[in-house]
């Protein structure tokens, strides 16, 4: 059922949309994405400024963006600028602030711990999960070959 | 001018890692949740492959804001971890390198969804 709706989806937006617009969409996705990162070390900037070394720097401007990004998806600012964005808002860890915070918000009525609480990592799940993997992966590869 | 240039290749490197994201979205039939899985998979590779942390070196926040970025603290978390106490570090210290903005992401997306309303069609 899921791949029939995909297949038609598909072919709606293939229809909806001339090959002309990927130019757009990828000036816009450079554009979005590089001013997100780009606030990003305004705010390592900042950070070391007042004195924060810089392995603290970098994931607490991080969190600040974390932070502000389920604060704008709350607002339900975030979707819009995702509409102009595209990967733009996807690719930065704002993007997986939002893929945690639209679907908890949007299931919260479905109540807190099945709503909630299991709809939030609907998206965030699988990046967890193959991101630890590949982690654990990679740490038995240093450990046999003794790459430490 | 320096800090000019400083913040020029935040903007580029960050810009060109999503403009590569939007590229995958157009050309191929990748979902978004399976794109950020391959970002973060990506990192933790790149980072394993120790070519991520010069990009961080060089571009500051604009390798270290996308998703490729948290995959390669979850590289070096490791490398730290196994160095350190063996193989019981292969499990843990992924999520020790990247827990900030996992927990973070959890805590402060739960907060938002349990302080604003849904928008529309909600009864």
């Amino acid at each position: 059922m899921e791949t029939v709706t995909n297949q038609s989806y598909d072919q709606m937006v293939k229809k909806a949309s001339p090959p002309s617009k990927s130019a757009r969409n990828i000036s816009m996705a450079f554009l979005v994405g590089g001013a997100i990162c780009t606030l990003g070390h305004a705010l390592i900037r900042l950070y070391m400024s007042m004195g924060v070394p810089e392995e603290t720097a970098f994931p607490a401007a991080s969190i600040t963006l974390v932070f502000l990004s389920a604060l704008f998806t709350g607002l339900n600012i975030y979707d819009k600028l995702a509409k102009w964005g595209g990967a733009g808002t996807l690719v930065p860890i704002t993007g997986f602030a939002n893929a945690i915070t639209a679907p908890a918000l949007e299931f919260k009525s479905e109540g807190y711990i099945m709503g909630l609480g299991a709809k939030m990592f609907i998206i965030a799940g699988p990046v967890i999960v193959y991101g630890i993997a590949a982690g654990v992966v990679y740490g038995v590869i240093l450990y046999l070959f003794q790459l430490y | 001018m320096e800090l000019f240039w400083e913040y020029a290749k935040a903007f580029l490197v960050g810009g060109a890692i999503c403009a590569v994201g939007q590229v995958l979205i157009d050309f191929t039939k990748l979902t978004p949740a399976r794109i950020l899985v391959i970002f973060v998979v990506l990192g933790v590779v790149l980072g394993a492959l120790k070519i991520y942390q010069p990009l961080v070196d060089w571009a500051g926040g604009g390798a270290s804001i996308p998703l490729t970025g948290w995959g390669s603290t979850i590289a070096k978390g490791t490398r730290d971890a196994v160095a350190e106490k063996g193989i019981f570090g292969a499990l843990s210290g992924g999520l020790t390198g990247s827990a900030a903005g996992v927990a973070a992401a959890i805590f402060f997306g739960f907060l938002s969804a349990v302080a604003f309303k849904p928008k529309a069609k909600e009864e």
